[in-house]
Protein backbone atom coordinates (compact mmCIF):
# COMPACT_ATOMS: atom_id res chain seq x y z
CA UNK A 1 0.00 0.00 0.00
CA UNK A 2 1.06 3.42 -0.98
CA UNK A 3 -0.98 6.37 -0.85
CA UNK A 4 2.65 9.08 -1.77
CA UNK A 5 1.81 11.25 -4.00
CA UNK A 6 4.73 13.86 -5.43
CA UNK A 7 3.78 17.13 -4.58
CA UNK A 8 -0.08 18.98 -4.25
CA UNK A 9 -0.38 19.79 -7.90
CA UNK A 10 -0.46 15.64 -8.45
CA UNK A 11 -2.83 15.77 -5.11
CA UNK A 12 -5.02 18.55 -6.66
CA UNK A 13 -5.00 17.22 -10.34
CA UNK A 14 -9.09 16.06 -9.98
CA UNK A 15 -10.03 18.50 -8.20
CA UNK A 16 -12.83 20.52 -10.79
CA UNK A 17 -14.82 23.80 -11.01
CA UNK A 18 -17.61 23.37 -8.83
CA UNK A 19 -16.96 20.99 -6.59
CA UNK A 20 -17.15 21.10 -2.59
CA UNK A 21 -13.41 20.26 -0.61
CA UNK A 22 -13.24 20.73 3.23
CA UNK A 23 -10.48 22.09 4.74
CA UNK A 24 -8.51 21.90 7.69
CA UNK A 25 -7.04 24.61 9.91
CA UNK A 26 -8.25 27.06 12.73
CA UNK A 27 -7.27 30.65 11.17
CA UNK A 28 -4.24 30.11 9.99
CA UNK A 29 -2.92 27.55 12.34
CA UNK A 30 -2.77 24.23 10.70
CA UNK A 31 -4.10 25.27 7.38
CA UNK A 32 -3.03 23.04 4.30
CA UNK A 33 -0.75 25.58 2.85
CA UNK A 34 0.90 23.50 -0.28
CA UNK A 35 -2.69 22.50 -1.51
CA UNK A 36 -3.94 26.03 -1.40
CA UNK A 37 -1.26 27.34 -3.76
CA UNK A 38 -2.21 24.25 -5.81
CA UNK A 39 -5.32 25.12 -6.42
CA UNK A 40 -4.84 28.48 -6.49
CA UNK A 41 -2.43 27.73 -9.43
CA UNK A 42 -4.75 25.10 -10.92
CA UNK A 43 -7.33 28.04 -11.34
CA UNK A 44 -10.53 25.99 -10.76
CA UNK A 45 -13.76 28.69 -9.64
CA UNK A 46 -16.90 27.95 -8.46
CA UNK A 47 -15.65 25.96 -5.29
CA UNK A 48 -17.66 25.75 -2.21
CA UNK A 49 -15.62 25.71 0.82
CA UNK A 50 -16.41 24.13 4.10
CA UNK A 51 -13.68 25.46 6.59
CA UNK A 52 -14.03 26.86 9.92
CA UNK A 53 -12.39 30.63 8.66
CA UNK A 54 -11.56 31.79 5.64
CA UNK A 55 -8.24 32.99 5.59
CA UNK A 56 -6.74 36.32 5.96
CA UNK A 57 -6.34 38.91 2.28
CA UNK A 58 -3.16 37.39 1.31
CA UNK A 59 -3.15 34.12 2.82
CA UNK A 60 -4.74 30.51 3.18
CA UNK A 61 -8.37 30.40 1.81
CA UNK A 62 -8.16 34.47 1.30
CA UNK A 63 -5.68 33.45 -1.63
CA UNK A 64 -7.99 31.08 -3.23
CA UNK A 65 -10.77 34.66 -2.54
CA UNK A 66 -8.46 36.80 -4.11
CA UNK A 67 -8.91 34.27 -7.37
CA UNK A 68 -12.32 34.74 -7.26
CA UNK A 69 -12.31 30.80 -7.38
CA UNK A 70 -14.57 30.43 -4.50
CA UNK A 71 -18.67 30.77 -5.12
CA UNK A 72 -19.49 29.74 -1.18
CA UNK A 73 -18.27 29.64 1.97
CA UNK A 74 -19.56 27.50 4.58
CA UNK A 75 -17.25 28.77 8.24
CA UNK A 76 -18.14 29.60 11.70
CA UNK A 77 -15.99 33.28 11.68
CA UNK A 78 -14.75 35.03 8.74
CA UNK A 79 -13.42 38.24 10.11
CA UNK A 80 -10.11 39.43 9.69
CA UNK A 81 -10.51 39.41 5.71
CA UNK A 82 -11.84 42.54 3.80
CA UNK A 83 -11.58 41.14 0.58
CA UNK A 84 -14.15 38.22 1.32
CA UNK A 85 -16.64 40.92 3.39
CA UNK A 86 -16.32 42.67 -0.10
CA UNK A 87 -17.19 40.09 -2.09
CA UNK A 88 -20.05 39.09 0.54
CA UNK A 89 -21.56 42.33 0.65
CA UNK A 90 -21.46 43.17 -3.52
CA UNK A 91 -23.55 39.73 -3.86
CA UNK A 92 -20.57 37.92 -5.32
CA UNK A 93 -19.55 35.19 -2.69
CA UNK A 94 -22.60 33.28 -0.61
CA UNK A 95 -21.66 32.45 2.62
CA UNK A 96 -23.56 30.24 5.54
CA UNK A 97 -22.37 31.06 8.90
CA UNK A 98 -22.99 28.50 11.10
CA UNK A 99 -21.97 27.49 15.16
CA UNK A 100 -18.07 26.47 15.47
CA UNK A 101 -19.08 23.10 17.44
CA UNK A 102 -22.05 22.10 14.94
CA UNK A 103 -19.59 22.48 12.04
CA UNK A 104 -17.07 20.12 13.89
CA UNK A 105 -19.82 17.85 14.21
CA UNK A 106 -21.37 17.71 11.36
CA UNK A 107 -17.88 16.56 9.60
CA UNK A 108 -17.38 14.31 12.45
CA UNK A 109 -21.02 12.82 11.63
CA UNK A 110 -19.46 12.61 8.16
CA UNK A 111 -16.90 10.89 8.93
CA UNK A 112 -18.59 8.52 11.57
CA UNK A 113 -21.86 7.41 8.94
CA UNK A 114 -23.99 8.94 10.57
CA UNK A 115 -26.39 10.94 8.40
CA UNK A 116 -27.18 13.93 10.62
CA UNK A 117 -27.15 14.63 14.64
CA UNK A 118 -29.04 16.69 16.96
CA UNK A 119 -27.46 19.71 18.26
CA UNK A 120 -28.04 22.46 20.97
CA UNK A 121 -26.29 25.24 19.17
CA UNK A 122 -28.62 27.74 17.64
CA UNK A 123 -31.52 27.18 19.33
CA UNK A 124 -34.18 29.91 19.16
CA UNK A 125 -32.15 32.28 16.81
CA UNK A 126 -31.99 32.07 13.22
CA UNK A 127 -29.63 29.49 12.46
CA UNK A 128 -32.89 27.03 12.91
CA UNK A 129 -34.56 28.69 10.45
CA UNK A 130 -35.50 25.93 8.41
CA UNK A 131 -34.59 23.38 10.76
CA UNK A 132 -36.41 20.27 11.89
CA UNK A 133 -37.06 20.53 15.95
CA UNK A 134 -36.64 18.02 18.33
CA UNK A 135 -37.60 17.79 21.99
CA UNK A 136 -35.26 15.49 24.37
CA UNK A 137 -35.95 15.48 28.09
CA UNK A 138 -37.36 18.96 27.87
CA UNK A 139 -35.13 20.65 25.97
CA UNK A 140 -34.75 21.65 22.10
CA UNK A 141 -32.34 20.34 19.55
CA UNK A 142 -31.63 20.99 15.74
CA UNK A 143 -31.45 18.44 13.50
CA UNK A 144 -27.99 19.01 11.66
CA UNK A 145 -27.03 17.05 8.79
CA UNK A 146 -23.54 15.51 7.93
CA UNK A 147 -21.45 17.09 5.26
CA UNK A 148 -21.30 15.88 1.76
CA UNK A 149 -18.46 16.86 -0.26
CA UNK A 150 -15.55 16.23 -2.92
CA UNK A 151 -12.14 16.34 -1.63
CA UNK A 152 -11.14 16.85 1.76
CA UNK A 153 -7.70 18.81 2.43
CA UNK A 154 -5.88 18.43 6.10
CA UNK A 155 -2.52 19.01 6.96
CA UNK A 156 -1.01 17.19 9.34
CA UNK A 157 2.48 17.44 11.41
CA UNK A 158 3.86 13.58 10.52
CA UNK A 159 2.36 10.96 8.28
CA UNK A 160 3.57 7.79 7.36
CA UNK A 161 2.55 6.04 3.41
CA UNK A 162 -0.51 4.31 4.78
CA UNK A 163 -1.90 7.81 5.73
CA UNK A 164 -1.80 7.62 9.26
CA UNK A 165 -1.48 11.68 10.93
CA UNK A 166 -0.09 12.92 13.50
CA UNK A 167 -0.76 16.62 14.08
CA UNK A 168 1.34 19.16 16.38
CA UNK A 169 -0.45 21.02 19.29
CA UNK A 170 -3.21 23.05 18.40
CA UNK A 171 -2.49 22.48 14.65
CA UNK A 172 -4.74 19.67 15.02
CA UNK A 173 -8.32 21.60 15.47
CA UNK A 174 -10.42 20.41 12.79
CA UNK A 175 -7.61 18.85 10.42
CA UNK A 176 -9.08 15.74 12.04
CA UNK A 177 -12.91 15.80 11.74
CA UNK A 178 -12.06 17.02 7.58
CA UNK A 179 -10.01 14.41 7.08
CA UNK A 180 -12.55 11.55 8.14
CA UNK A 181 -15.41 13.39 6.31
CA UNK A 182 -13.58 13.78 2.36
CA UNK A 183 -14.78 11.09 -0.27
CA UNK A 184 -11.23 11.86 -0.95
CA UNK A 185 -9.16 12.74 1.72
CA UNK A 186 -5.86 15.12 0.99
CA UNK A 187 -3.09 14.97 3.76
CA UNK A 188 -0.10 17.29 3.47
CA UNK A 189 2.58 16.57 6.41
CA UNK A 190 5.66 18.49 7.33
CA UNK A 191 7.60 15.05 7.89
CA UNK A 192 6.37 11.58 5.63
CA UNK A 193 7.68 8.87 7.47
CA UNK A 194 7.71 5.04 6.46
CA UNK A 195 5.13 2.52 8.25
CA UNK A 196 6.23 1.41 11.39
CA UNK A 197 7.91 5.17 12.58
CA UNK A 198 5.12 6.17 14.39
CA UNK A 199 3.69 4.96 17.57
CA UNK A 200 0.71 3.40 16.50
CA UNK A 201 -0.65 4.33 20.12
CA UNK A 202 -0.53 8.28 19.31
CA UNK A 203 -1.65 8.09 15.69
CA UNK A 204 -4.73 10.82 15.68
CA UNK A 205 -5.75 10.28 12.25
CA UNK A 206 -6.22 6.37 11.04
CA UNK A 207 -4.73 5.92 7.58
CA UNK A 208 -8.44 4.26 6.46
CA UNK A 209 -9.48 7.69 5.87
CA UNK A 210 -6.83 9.02 3.91
CA UNK A 211 -6.37 8.49 0.05
CA UNK A 212 -3.41 10.46 -1.08
CA UNK A 213 -0.18 11.90 1.38
CA UNK A 214 3.08 13.87 0.33
CA UNK A 215 5.46 15.47 2.17
CA UNK A 216 4.95 19.39 1.94
CA UNK A 217 7.40 22.27 1.04
CA UNK A 218 7.83 25.86 2.65
CA UNK A 219 5.97 25.63 5.08
CA UNK A 220 5.07 29.41 6.16
CA UNK A 221 3.17 29.22 9.46
CA UNK A 222 2.00 32.28 9.49
CA UNK A 223 0.94 33.93 13.08
CA UNK A 224 -2.09 35.69 13.02
CA UNK A 225 -1.97 37.92 16.37
CA UNK A 226 1.96 37.27 17.67
CA UNK A 227 1.24 37.66 21.49
CA UNK A 228 4.30 37.69 24.03
CA UNK A 229 5.29 38.64 27.34
CA UNK A 230 8.27 40.19 28.51
CA UNK A 231 11.17 38.61 30.21
CA UNK A 232 11.28 40.37 33.91
CA UNK B 1 -15.45 55.85 39.06
CA UNK B 2 -17.30 53.03 36.42
CA UNK B 3 -14.94 50.18 36.58
CA UNK B 4 -12.13 49.55 34.20
CA UNK B 5 -11.66 46.78 31.66
CA UNK B 6 -9.62 45.28 33.87
CA UNK B 7 -11.56 45.95 36.98
CA UNK B 8 -14.60 44.15 34.69
CA UNK B 9 -12.17 41.42 34.76
CA UNK B 10 -10.85 41.52 37.94
CA UNK B 11 -14.73 40.99 39.64
CA UNK B 12 -15.53 38.45 37.46
CA UNK B 13 -11.88 36.76 38.62
CA UNK B 14 -13.92 36.56 41.93
CA UNK B 15 -16.16 34.14 40.54
CA UNK B 16 -13.42 31.46 40.24
CA UNK B 17 -13.37 28.06 42.06
CA UNK B 18 -10.81 26.08 43.06
CA UNK B 19 -11.11 23.43 40.30
CA UNK B 20 -13.19 25.08 37.50
CA UNK B 21 -12.76 24.73 34.07
CA UNK B 22 -13.14 27.87 32.37
CA UNK B 23 -13.90 28.97 28.70
CA UNK B 24 -12.91 32.91 28.43
CA UNK B 25 -13.83 35.07 25.38
CA UNK B 26 -12.22 37.16 23.18
CA UNK B 27 -11.57 40.69 24.69
CA UNK B 28 -12.61 41.96 28.58
CA UNK B 29 -12.60 38.16 29.21
CA UNK B 30 -9.25 37.49 28.40
CA UNK B 31 -8.15 39.54 30.96
CA UNK B 32 -9.83 37.59 33.75
CA UNK B 33 -6.59 34.99 33.70
CA UNK B 34 -4.58 37.65 35.22
CA UNK B 35 -6.50 38.42 38.23
CA UNK B 36 -6.96 34.12 39.37
CA UNK B 37 -7.13 34.49 43.32
CA UNK B 38 -4.22 33.19 44.56
CA UNK B 39 -4.35 29.64 45.70
CA UNK B 40 -7.12 28.88 43.30
CA UNK B 41 -6.60 26.59 40.37
CA UNK B 42 -8.55 26.57 37.11
CA UNK B 43 -7.94 25.21 34.13
CA UNK B 44 -8.50 27.42 30.86
CA UNK B 45 -10.15 25.70 27.99
CA UNK B 46 -9.39 26.95 24.39
CA UNK B 47 -12.12 25.84 22.01
CA UNK B 48 -9.37 25.16 19.24
CA UNK B 49 -8.53 22.46 21.12
CA UNK B 50 -6.45 23.25 24.81
CA UNK B 51 -7.22 22.66 28.03
CA UNK B 52 -4.70 24.12 30.43
CA UNK B 53 -3.83 27.14 28.65
CA UNK B 54 -0.45 29.16 29.85
CA UNK B 55 0.62 33.18 29.32
CA UNK B 56 1.99 34.08 26.35
CA UNK B 57 5.21 32.98 25.17
CA UNK B 58 8.77 35.04 25.41
CA UNK B 59 9.51 36.89 22.66
CA UNK B 60 11.63 34.53 20.33
CA UNK B 61 9.78 31.66 21.68
CA UNK B 62 5.97 32.11 19.27
CA UNK B 63 4.72 28.92 17.92
CA UNK B 64 2.72 29.04 14.89
CA UNK B 65 0.97 25.88 16.20
CA UNK B 66 0.41 26.87 19.48
CA UNK B 67 -2.48 29.35 19.62
CA UNK B 68 -5.91 30.32 21.46
CA UNK B 69 -9.37 31.19 19.97
CA UNK B 70 -8.10 34.48 19.29
CA UNK B 71 -5.21 33.46 17.39
CA UNK B 72 -3.04 34.69 19.59
CA UNK B 73 0.34 33.02 20.52
CA UNK B 74 0.25 31.08 23.78
CA UNK B 75 2.03 28.35 25.99
CA UNK B 76 1.16 25.25 27.62
CA UNK B 77 1.03 24.35 31.46
CA UNK B 78 2.04 21.16 32.82
CA UNK B 79 -1.06 18.61 32.88
CA UNK B 80 -2.08 20.57 29.66
CA UNK B 81 -3.94 18.35 26.65
CA UNK B 82 -4.44 19.45 22.74
CA UNK B 83 -7.83 17.95 21.08
CA UNK B 84 -9.59 17.89 17.81
CA UNK B 85 -12.51 20.54 17.63
CA UNK B 86 -15.05 18.07 17.75
CA UNK B 87 -13.67 17.03 21.04
CA UNK B 88 -13.71 20.59 22.20
CA UNK B 89 -16.96 21.19 21.60
CA UNK B 90 -18.14 17.57 22.86
CA UNK B 91 -16.91 18.74 26.46
CA UNK B 92 -18.53 22.13 26.16
CA UNK B 93 -22.11 20.84 24.93
CA UNK B 94 -21.72 17.73 27.98
CA UNK B 95 -21.43 20.56 30.25
CA UNK B 96 -18.25 20.08 31.58
CA UNK B 97 -17.29 23.66 31.52
CA UNK B 98 -18.03 25.30 34.82
CA UNK B 99 -17.62 28.55 34.02
CA UNK B 100 -17.87 30.88 30.53
CA UNK B 101 -16.87 34.40 30.47
CA UNK B 102 -17.83 36.12 26.77
CA UNK B 103 -18.50 39.51 25.36
CA UNK B 104 -21.83 40.98 23.83
CA UNK B 105 -23.33 43.53 22.00
CA UNK B 106 -26.72 43.27 23.71
CA UNK B 107 -27.96 41.36 27.13
CA UNK B 108 -31.73 40.92 27.35
CA UNK B 109 -33.66 40.96 30.50
CA UNK B 110 -34.45 37.12 30.09
CA UNK B 111 -31.01 35.91 29.47
CA UNK B 112 -31.21 36.45 25.90
CA UNK B 113 -27.97 37.52 24.54
CA UNK B 114 -26.77 38.95 20.84
CA UNK B 115 -23.16 39.14 20.21
CA UNK B 116 -22.16 38.19 16.65
CA UNK B 117 -23.63 39.92 14.03
CA UNK B 118 -25.00 43.57 12.88
CA UNK B 119 -27.23 42.94 10.10
CA UNK B 120 -25.91 44.81 6.80
CA UNK B 121 -22.94 45.88 9.11
CA UNK B 122 -20.95 43.22 10.39
CA UNK B 123 -20.69 40.26 9.10
CA UNK B 124 -17.78 37.93 11.01
CA UNK B 125 -19.79 35.00 12.19
CA UNK B 126 -20.38 33.47 15.27
CA UNK B 127 -17.41 31.19 15.63
CA UNK B 128 -18.26 29.21 19.53
CA UNK B 129 -20.33 31.59 20.75
CA UNK B 130 -23.35 29.66 20.37
CA UNK B 131 -22.29 26.87 20.80
CA UNK B 132 -20.71 27.81 24.04
CA UNK B 133 -24.04 30.15 25.16
CA UNK B 134 -26.29 26.93 24.53
CA UNK B 135 -24.83 24.60 26.86
CA UNK B 136 -22.82 26.07 29.46
CA UNK B 137 -24.85 26.16 33.01
CA UNK B 138 -22.96 28.90 34.33
CA UNK B 139 -22.06 32.10 31.93
CA UNK B 140 -21.02 36.01 32.27
CA UNK B 141 -21.27 38.69 30.08
CA UNK B 142 -18.34 40.75 30.48
CA UNK B 143 -19.00 44.13 28.76
CA UNK B 144 -19.34 48.30 29.20
CA UNK B 145 -22.83 48.83 30.21
CA UNK B 146 -23.90 51.53 27.35
CA UNK B 147 -22.67 51.10 23.65
CA UNK B 148 -20.28 54.39 21.90
CA UNK B 149 -23.57 55.98 21.03
CA UNK B 150 -24.37 55.72 24.98
CA UNK B 151 -27.14 53.18 24.48
CA UNK B 152 -28.11 50.87 26.76
CA UNK B 153 -26.83 47.73 26.30
CA UNK B 154 -29.10 45.83 28.84
CA UNK B 155 -32.17 45.69 27.28
CA UNK B 156 -36.13 44.72 27.68
CA UNK B 157 -35.20 42.65 24.03
CA UNK B 158 -31.87 42.18 21.91
CA UNK B 159 -32.68 44.24 18.79
CA UNK B 160 -29.55 42.53 17.20
CA UNK B 161 -29.75 38.65 15.73
CA UNK B 162 -29.63 36.43 19.09
CA UNK B 163 -26.65 34.21 19.90
CA UNK B 164 -28.64 32.61 22.46
CA UNK B 165 -31.86 32.55 23.95
CA UNK B 166 -32.82 32.49 28.34
CA UNK B 167 -28.94 31.94 28.57
CA UNK B 168 -27.03 34.46 30.58
CA UNK B 169 -27.03 34.43 34.23
CA UNK B 170 -24.61 37.37 35.21
CA UNK B 171 -23.85 40.63 34.09
CA UNK B 172 -20.67 42.17 34.81
CA UNK B 173 -20.53 45.79 33.17
CA UNK B 174 -18.40 49.23 34.28
CA UNK B 175 -21.56 50.22 36.49
CA UNK B 176 -21.98 47.16 38.44
CA UNK B 177 -22.86 43.25 38.66
CA UNK B 178 -26.12 41.97 37.37
CA UNK B 179 -27.68 39.30 37.85
CA UNK B 180 -30.76 37.65 35.70
CA UNK B 181 -34.00 36.48 36.96
CA UNK B 182 -37.71 36.43 36.55
CA UNK B 183 -37.71 39.98 37.37
CA UNK B 184 -35.05 40.88 34.72
CA UNK B 185 -31.79 42.32 35.66
CA UNK B 186 -30.78 42.54 39.60
CA UNK B 187 -28.20 44.40 40.65
CA UNK B 188 -26.59 43.44 43.42
CA UNK B 189 -23.31 45.17 43.10
CA UNK B 190 -22.37 48.93 41.66
CA UNK B 191 -18.92 50.28 40.86
CA UNK B 192 -17.35 52.72 43.49
CA UNK B 193 -18.72 56.31 42.74
CA UNK B 194 -21.58 54.90 40.48
CA UNK B 195 -25.03 55.95 41.97
CA UNK B 196 -27.69 53.98 41.60
CA UNK B 197 -29.52 56.73 39.74
CA UNK B 198 -27.13 56.56 36.99
CA UNK B 199 -27.38 53.04 36.51
CA UNK B 200 -31.30 53.20 36.39
CA UNK B 201 -30.83 55.50 33.90
CA UNK B 202 -28.43 53.54 31.93
CA UNK B 203 -30.68 50.31 32.35
CA UNK B 204 -33.32 49.88 29.23
CA UNK B 205 -34.52 46.40 30.63
CA UNK B 206 -36.63 45.64 33.82
CA UNK B 207 -33.99 46.77 36.85
CA UNK B 208 -34.40 45.59 40.15
CA UNK B 209 -32.16 46.79 43.00
CA UNK B 210 -31.10 44.34 45.32
CA UNK B 211 -32.05 45.28 48.84
CA UNK B 212 -27.97 44.27 50.00
CA UNK B 213 -27.22 46.08 46.91
CA UNK B 214 -23.17 46.98 47.75
CA UNK B 215 -19.81 47.97 46.68
CA UNK B 216 -18.19 46.35 44.03
CA UNK B 217 -15.26 45.26 46.14
CA UNK B 218 -11.87 45.02 43.90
Amino acid sequence: MNKVVANAEEAVKDIESGMTLMLGGFGLCGIPENCIAAIVKKGVNKLTCISNNAGVDDFGIGLMLQQKQVKKMISSYVGENAEFERQLLSGELEVELIPQGTLATRAMATGYGMPAVWLLAGVGTEVAEGKEVRNFNGKEYLLEEAFDSDFAIVKAWKGDRMGNLIYKDTARNFNPMMAMAGKITIAEVEELVEPGELDPNFIHTPGIYVHRIFQGANYEKRIEQRTVRQRN
Amino acid sequence: MALTKEQIAQRIAQELQDGFYVNLGIGIPTLVANYIPEGISVVLQSENGLLGMGPFPYEGEEDADLINAGKQTITTLPGSVFFDSATSFGMIRAGKVDLTVLGAMEVADNGDIANWKIPGKMVKGMGGAMDLVAAAKNIIVAMQHTNRAGESKLLPQCTLPLTGVNCITKVVTDLGVFEINDDGFRCVEYAPGVTIEEIKAKTAGRLVIADDVKEVAI
